[in-house]
């Protein structure tokens, strides 16, 4: 459960203020899909990155599965991403000199997970994308498709509550964009929440729910048409 | 992060790196290969002048004229006041019981011939007791006669060289040779030695000590040589041979006796401290190779921005991220230590099999401080950029910034 309340973040830069969010108040229930759309600039990228632990709010509550994460030390906030949290981002960020499931078992090796437990968590993320028979190939011998469906498994293989996919087709072609858009409709359908940024209307009314930013504040807030 | 990830993800991303990792390690490598070969070769100096003078034998007094400035340190010849005499060797004979022998020495320059034959060679002019003093042997023929000190005889002893110059394949016994304007008759021929003491002792001609002093027209000895019975006794005699020779020169010390102790404890100084200088050269370059660490983790660490970021989003607090790239340095930095320590021995194994008189072994402790250095180094240098590489803003990384 993701409780947002009267949030709002800014940015200094020189002498003036950018206010990227706007008293966001905010309440997204275990195992939705919310879809955040709005303009370039209307502080998507932003609000995701604070649900993610990526970043903290300038003022306002983020209460996390009933627990205030906005104001964690900089420790305990990676401890709330390692647990809880699987980021999928538009440019994969895979490892380029790891093989698929070195940069699978990645959470796991920097979580302190012992290498048996990993193996097999490995082969079964992978298999859940379908990419068991690619496990040795390394991202520049993967196609793009193939990479993001690297990057969800790695974003799912330490059992988050949350997956947060921001713009993950916006470097996919139509074909592989709607394979990966089944494959995280798929991950949410057992049980995954899942937030995800996107400018297509297409990707976006297939979400639960749709959130319209317009300049860092919530414009809309309601079921797709 | 278990310590074998670790590693195995630092050694993952040094591999991605060929070239850069290569010649960092080299430039560590050169670093702590340097202060290994040459604290070696600073060592093997010692180590040859030691063997020199323990050639010498332990229980050697060297009584030379003029007074040094300081004691114990090497000494510095002021000008001469009076000469060392053949008196004064025969009342230190007489006088001091500790002295078990004692060889008066006179050396000189002159032209040797036989025959058409001729060579400029060293003569020294000694007696009998040279031979035990000084550790020589006789080849063939005899040594000295015993004669008084002050009644010189027209005899020589050569050297092998000056045998095989002079005299080709001829039997040089009782052979007539002229010493500058001098006749001596060929006695004996020294067995082959080498070089002792900066002076080739195949190449001398030796003659009784008060025969060299009327060719060379001198009024004072070189040296006196005495032998002690014993270490123990070396400091007593010492005492008693100036006590000695101060009464004899009216009261004044105007001659210097050193032992091997001190001779050589001066060399160790001057030696030990060129070591420690060529060691002080070599660290510089190992604090290049630090540099060199620093800067490549710096440009490492800006080029892998997003993976950084990447990192903190899957979960890495800072410590651990710290921890990799410092890791990432040690690593280097260890490889580059090991590298060096590999060639500083390999170069200085070849070194003392190419100069064999050359004992060329790098000092324990040169090898343990250049290797804890250079790993030091990689921490220290690995600090600097693993922090900036901990403090990332985890969106900025991302992003590339
Ligand atoms: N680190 C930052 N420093 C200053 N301003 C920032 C920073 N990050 C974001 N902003 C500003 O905050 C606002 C929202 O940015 P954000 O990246 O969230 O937009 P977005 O909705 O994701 O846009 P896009 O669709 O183009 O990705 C923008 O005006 C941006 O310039
Ligand atoms: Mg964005």
């Amino acid at each position: 459960m993701i409780e947002l309340r009267g949030l709002s973040r800014h940015f200094q830069v020189g002498d003036q203020v950018v206010r990227a969010l706007q008293d966001i108040n905010l309440a997204i229930p275990d195992g939705d899909y919310l879809a955040l759309m709005g303009p370039s600039g209307s502080g998507k990228s932003t609000l995701l990155h604070i649900l993610g632990c990526l970043d903290r709010p300038t003022t306002g509550r983020y209460v996390l599965d009933g627990r205030e994460v906005g104001s964690l030390p900089e420790d305990e906030l990676a401890e709330v991403r390692s647990r809880k949290i699987g980021f999928v981002f538009q440019f994969f960020h895979l490892i380029p000199r790891l093989t698929a499931a070195e940069n699978v078992e990645l959470p796991m090796v920097l979580a302190g997970i012992p290498p048996a437990e990993r193996r097999e968590r490995v082969a079964k993320a992978l298999r859940a994308v379908g990419l068991t028979d690619r496990a040795a190939h390394r991202p520049d011998q993967l196609s793009g498709g193939q990479r993001q469906r690297v990057a969800i498994a790695r974003a799912t293989v330490m059992g988050p509550s949350i997956l947060l996919a921001d713009e993950p087709t916006g470097n996919l072609d139509r074909a592989s964009g709607h394979e990966i858009i089944e494959l995280i409709e798929r991950m949410n359908r057992e049980g995954l929440t899942l937030v995800v940024v996107t400018h297509d209307p297409e990707i976006g009314g297939r979400a639960r729910r749709i959130l319209k930013l317009v300049d860092g504040r919530i414009s809309s807030d309601g079921k797709a048409a | 992060m278990n310590a074998l990830d670790l590693l195995r993800f630092a050694w993952g991303a040094l591999k991605g790196h060929r070239l850069r990792t290569a010649l960092t390690l080299l430039g560590m490598a050169i670093g702590v290969g340097a202060v290994i070969l040459l604290t070696a070769l600073g060592e093997g100096a010692r180590g040859y002048v030691t063997n020199e003078f323990m050639a010498l034998g332990s229980n050697l007094l060297i009584v030379l004229p003029g007074k040094t400035e300081t004691t114990g340190n090497a000494p510095i010849l002021g000008g001469t006041t009076r000469p060392l005499t053949l008196e004064d060797c025969e009342a230190i004979t007489r006088r001091v019981p500790r002295v078990r022998r004692l060889a008066p020495l006179s050396v000189g320059s002159a032209r040797v011939g036989y025959r058409e034959r001729r060579r400029q060679v060293t003569v020294l002019g000694s007696t009998p007791e040279l031979l035990p003093v000084r550790h020589l042997q006789i080849g063939i023929g005899r040594f000295l006669p015993d004669v008084e000190l002050d009644r010189g005889a027209p005899v020589a002893v050569i050297g092998r060289t000056v045998q095989s110059e002079l005299f080709g394949s001829e039997n040089p016994l009782g052979q007539p040779i002229r010493i500058g304007d001098w006749r001596f008759r060929v006695v004996g021929v020294m067995a082959a030695k080498g070089q002792s003491l900066g002076l080739n002792m195949d190449d001398v001609v030796i003659v009784p000590v008060s025969s060299a002093l009327r060719l060379f027209n001198q009024p004072s000895l070189f040296r006196i040589l005495i032998e002690v019975g014993a270490h123990s006794e070396i400091d007593a005699a010492r005492r008693e041979v100036m006590t000695v020779l101060k009464e004899r020169h009216d009261g004044e010390e105007d001659v210097t006796v050193l032992t091997q102790d001190s001779v050589l404890g001066a060399f160790n100084r001057i030696l030990g401290a060129l070591t420690l200088a060529l060691a002080g050269i070599a660290a510089i370059s190992l604090s290049v190779a630090g540099i060199g660490i620093m800067n490549v983790m710096l440009v490492s660490v800006s080029e892998r921005t997003p993976e950084v970021g990447l990192l903190k989003a899957l979960g890495a607090p800072p410590r651990q991220i710290l921890r990799v790239f410092l890791v990432e340095a040690v690593l280097l930095s260890a490889a580059g230590g090991l590298l060096g320590l590999l060639t500083g021995y390999v170069g200085s194994v070849i070194l003392s099999q190419t100069f064999p008189a050359l004992p060329a072994h790098p000092p324990t402790w040169a090898v343990i401080s250049a290797l804890a250095v250079s790993l030091a180094a990689g921490a220290l240098f690995g600090v600097l950029p693993a922090r900036r590489a901990a403090r990332l803003d985890p969106v900025l990384a991302l992003a590339g910034r």
